[in-house]
């Protein structure tokens, strides 16, 4: 393993961060595509060269970037995100029915057996798959039109389809994830969606609290050695399962607010998971201004704070739901990327912290790729 | 230029850096020289502009992208609407404008 290479989106362009092995002394290039805001960039898992990026604007619309060589050159690929047939409407913020429109690509993610295929979760929500390197782009409209769609409603930031969850045993297997509707997992490759929810609880913000959709499902990860075991921060509540979303259960356990963004599991240990805990739905930053990451090794219930080189005083930033990733060094590398412009690199599973750098435009996403 | 007209065109910072192009450039527009086939002609030369100006599909103008041409405010006019005679006659230009929207 020769290094990492850390792509990080933001509110103003795009930033690309790598290191040799030890990831002591980082190299910071950037912004790329500046002005714009970049969701998610992301490489393929089979072609490290490979790597496309979400380019959005309020003023000018969608791009997708995608580059051949690492990140050192781009060029623009297809923008073109029609929902098949008729698209309908969903719920609006007031309770009126709104009609479907393409807002944004939320997040990419690449096949895990093809660079030129990948996969787009696109604001309203919906999924699109390109088999041609992003040129070109075709629902999966089985999962907007599999029954519940006109349930689904906006969260805060938008009706989102955030997370893209690839089973790597079971190439037919997908899970996904929309605020606010839940998850929902295909086991034909994408034809036919069913809701995977059963178990959350949502008191208080849905009027039945265990309705098959409508949570608020902030991020879900597998690790791939495990894939029926799959984490999910929600609004409120850390939740595990372990028969691939057919049921959840609660592993907030000892956290000091289960309100969160981000989690990850780490690159080796499958019952090892990050979360960042943000005091509340209302107050989007770190309880008693400590940023701290809580570290479990046990797949949930029992956690730790990591505190080492993180602000534990006057800190009120936020991490959002793509923001944290992991590498795949022997001693696994773990990153997270602030509101505030920070991001954060621990070489060691998480026990030490270092700001690889400051001051960015507010951090909207973090990958790593682990470079051969 | 093939018996076109050559309109001159100014695009906004973002949108010249993704088509590559300086402040002001030159389209060939058919004889109907109308607002549609101005921004026909834009998007046939620079593809990437697809989607950018006007939505895909419907060419509905994007809600903060505005056309202003010899003083005028062109952005709510039909797409059939002529260019004014200086923008065909190419003593001003065709400006596409990013509103302002804050941030």
């Amino acid at each position: 393993m020769s290094g990492v290479r850390v792509l990080v989106g933001t509110r103003k362009g795009a930033f690309i961060l790598t290191s040799d092995a030890r990831r002591r002394d980082w190299k910071v290039e950037g912004p790329l595509f500046g002005g714009w805001q970049i969701y998610h960039l992301k490489g393929s898992p089979v072609d490290v060269d490979r790597i496309y990026a979400s380019q959005s604007l309020g003023w000018f619309g969608q791009q997708i970037q995608r580059s051949d060589d690492g990140g050192r050159s781009w060029a623009p690929a297809g923008n073109e995100f029609a929902y098949a047939g008729v698209p309908g409407t969903h719920q609006w913020y007031d309770g009126t029915r709104h009609p479907w429109k393409f807002e944004r690509v939320w997040h990419l993610e690449p096949a895990l057996d093809d660079p030129d295929t990948v996969y787009a979760g696109v604001e309203d929500a919906a999924l699109f798959r390109s088999r041609d390197g992003g040129a070109s782009w075709q629902e999966l409209q089985g999962l907007r039109e599999h029954g519940s769609g006109p349930k689904w409603q906006p969260g805060a930031g938008g009706m989102c389809l955030h997370t893209i969850v690839l089973d790597p045993s079971r190439p037919e297997r997908m899970f996904i994830a929309i605020s606010a509707a839940g998850v929902f997992r295909t086991d034909d490759a994408g034809v036919s969606w069913r809701a995977a929810n059963n178990g959350l609880n949502s008191a208080g913000i849905l009027p039945d609290p265990e309705a098959d959709v409508g949570h608020c499902v902030h991020r879900i990860a597998m690790h791939p050695s495990k894939p029926d075991t799959l984490f999910m921060q929600k609004h409120w509540d850390v939740m595990r399962s372990d028969d691939g979303g057919d049921s959840w259960v609660e592993v907030s356990g000892n956290l000091p607010s289960d309100f969160g963004f981000p989690i990850e599991v780490h690159a080796h240990e499958p019952e090892t998971v990050y979360v960042v805990p943000i005091k509340s739905d209302s107050e989007h930053y770190p309880p008693e201004g400590k940023l701290r990451v809580y570290r479990s090794r046990s797949g949930g219930n029992d956690w730790e704070p990591l505190t080492k080189g993180l602000p534990q005083e006057n800190c009120y930033v936020n991490v959002l739901r793509d923001a944290m990733a992991v590498d795949g060094l022997e001693r696994c590398g773990v990153y997270f990327g602030t509101t505030g412009g920070d991001v954060y690199a621990s070489n060691d599973d998480g026990d030490s912290w270092t700001g690889i750098v400051h001051d960015l435009p507010s951090v909207l996403s973090v990958e790593v790729q682990t470079l051969p | 230029m093939t018996g076109g007209i050559a309109v001159r065109v100014v695009l906004p910072e973002h949108l010249r850096t993704l088509a590559g192009v300086g402040r002001e450039f030159r389209v060939e527009v058919a004889h109907t020289a109308t607002l549609g086939a101005a921004l026909d002609a834009i998007e046939a030369a620079y593809p990437v502009l697809r989607g950018a100006i006007r939505d895909h599909g419907t060419h509905q103008r994007r809600a903060f992208v505005r056309y202003f041409a010899v003083g005028r405010d062109l952005s709510h006019e039909p797409a059939d609407t002529p260019l004014p005679a200086p923008v065909v006659a190419g003593h001003e230009p065709f400006v596409v404008v990013g509103a302002m929207a804050g941030g």
